[in-house]
Parts: C-alpha cells; sequence; structure tokens
C-alpha cells in the first residue's frame, strides 16, 4: 500500500520505492518466515511424533501428566508457534492468489490472522493449562 | 491454462496446496485435543472416542499423510529455493520422492502407532 501512498514530491526514485517490496508490497519477509517456520517444523517433527506416540493410547490423566513435563510442553510450543505462522502465510498466499475483489480479500486475510492467532492461543493456553496444573 | 501438458510437477504443485489448506483447516482438531486434554476427562473421552472411530481414524491418517506429504514437498520447494535440483531428472525424482516419501512415512508411523498399542 505505502507505494501509492508516497507523496509526489519525494526524493526517493521510483526504483527506490518498489525495490525489495514485490507484490505484497511488504518484501520478502513473509518468505523469509515461511521458510524459517518450514524448517522448524521439518526439525520438531520427529520429537512431535515421539510425543504424539507416548500419548497413544493413554486417557486424561497419563496424557495431561506427559502433556505437563517441561521439554513436551516447550517442543509442543514451538511447533505450534511455527505451525499458526507458517500457515498464516501460507493461507494468505492462496488468498492473494485467488481472491480478487479487493474487499472480499481484505476480510478474508483479516479472517486469517484471527484464526491462525486463535489456533495458537487456544492450544498455548491449553499447554500453559496443563503445565501449571490448575 | 489449459494450453499446458500437465506434468508430475504440475499435478503435485496443486497438492502441495490443498494438503496446506487441509492441515490448516485440520489444526481445529489438534486444537480440540490439547483443550480437552487441558479440560478433564470427560472432554478428552469424547476425543478419544471421535479419534478412535472408523470416520476419525480415516480422518486422522489423512492428516498424517497430508502432514508428511506437505513435509516432504516443502523441503523440495526449499531445495528449490536454494538453487539446486532444476535439471529435468532432478525435478522428477525430488517430486517422485516426496509422492512415495509422504505414502511409506505414514504407512511407518501408523504401523509403529499400532505396534506400541495406539489402535486399542
Amino acid at each position: 500500500m505505502s507505494a501509492t501512498d508516497t507523496p509526489k514530491r519525494s526524493m526517493r526514485t521510483p526504483l527506490g520505492r518498489v525495490r525489495n517490496l514485490g507484490a505484497a508490497h511488504s518484501g520478502t519477509s513473509d518468505f523469509w518466515r515461511q521458510r524459517i517456520t518450514g524448517v522448524a517444523m521439518t526439525l520438531l517433527m520427529i520429537p512431535v511424533l515421539v510425543i504424539i506416540m507416548m500419548l497413544l493410547g493413554r486417557n486424561q490423566v497419563g496424557a495431561a501428566q506427559i502433556l505437563s513435563s517441561i521439554p513436551v510442553a516447550v517442543i509442543l510450543l514451538l511447533f505450534i508457534f511455527a505451525s499458526a505462522w507458517h500457515m498464516k502465510i501460507g493461507m494468505q498466499v492462496v488468498i492473494e492468489d485467488y481472491v480478487h475483489n479487493e474487499k472480499l480479500k481484505l476480510v478474508s486475510v483479516m479472517l486469517n490472522n484471527f484464526f491462525s492467532v486463535a489456533v495458537a492461543l487456544a492450544s498455548t493456553y491449553a499447554i500453559l493449562k496443563l503445565s501449571s496444573g490448575v | 491454462m489449459q494450453v499446458y501438458r500437465w506434468t508430475l510437477t504440475m499435478a503435485l504443485s496443486i497438492v502441495h496446496r490443498a494438503t496446506g489448506i487441509a492441515l490448516y483447516v485440520g489444526t481445529l482438531l489438534l486444537v480440540w485435543w490439547l483443550v480437552a486434554a487441558a479440560s478433564g476427562p470427560a472432554a478428552y473421552a469424547h476425543v478419544q472416542a471421535f479419534a478412535g472411530s472408523i470416520i476419525g481414524r480415516l480422518i486422522v491418517f489423512g492428516y498424517t499423510w497430508a502432514l508428511m506429504h506437505h513435509m516432504l514437498s516443502g523441503i523440495r520447494h526449499f531445495v528449490w529455493d536454494l538453487g539446486y535440483g532444476f535439471k529435468a531428472n532432478e525435478r522428477e525424482a525430488l517430486t517422485w520422492g516426496a509422492l512415495i516419501g509422504g505414502i511409506a512415512l505414514t504407512v511407518l508411523i501408523w504401523i509403529i502407532a499400532y505396534a506400541i498399542g495406539g489402535g486399542r
């Protein structure tokens, strides 16, 4: 958005205004974060699978005991944080590719942010609650 | 798009998106599971009853495949981002690797899960 908001009189050249910004007007930061979070989840995949295997077939008391241990909670929190960020960026790319009506696009991107943050916060809250043993 | 001859890499590019969207929606199940674990035995028993049902198992199996495929397919994209694997035979090998690897890992995970008693 910022490129169109720039006043007509400016010391910056047209090339300088758009350099590194690209179609999303926000540069390559999302592209880079998408890769970081993807690599993070790939590295965390084996520990996460081990945790899920440990939980299989256990009742709530057993599951709560495992989920409240510090390494398990930290691994899951890292995985959830990376997932929520990764899926927020990924869905935004899909929206920007297929939704061409500007208002609908705005609403979709906003809902995508709400959903991703809600998923992250609900999961984080659940893990912290289990960890604190309340 | 209609003028292009469909290739495996094109089809798998769509599958990468489709599995990404499925994983996005599927996080609701993960949230349900974690919140239920934090809520108490009754809520957790509901999740276990659902996950243990035929439909539940099919969904979780599909979710496992979507996750494994999306991860391997993502690694493939990462290799391309780093500037490698663009030759025709390398592209094909990476794509087949993601396809077969995703299925193989999914089956392997489920065999391990059943072996340690998760199928109860």
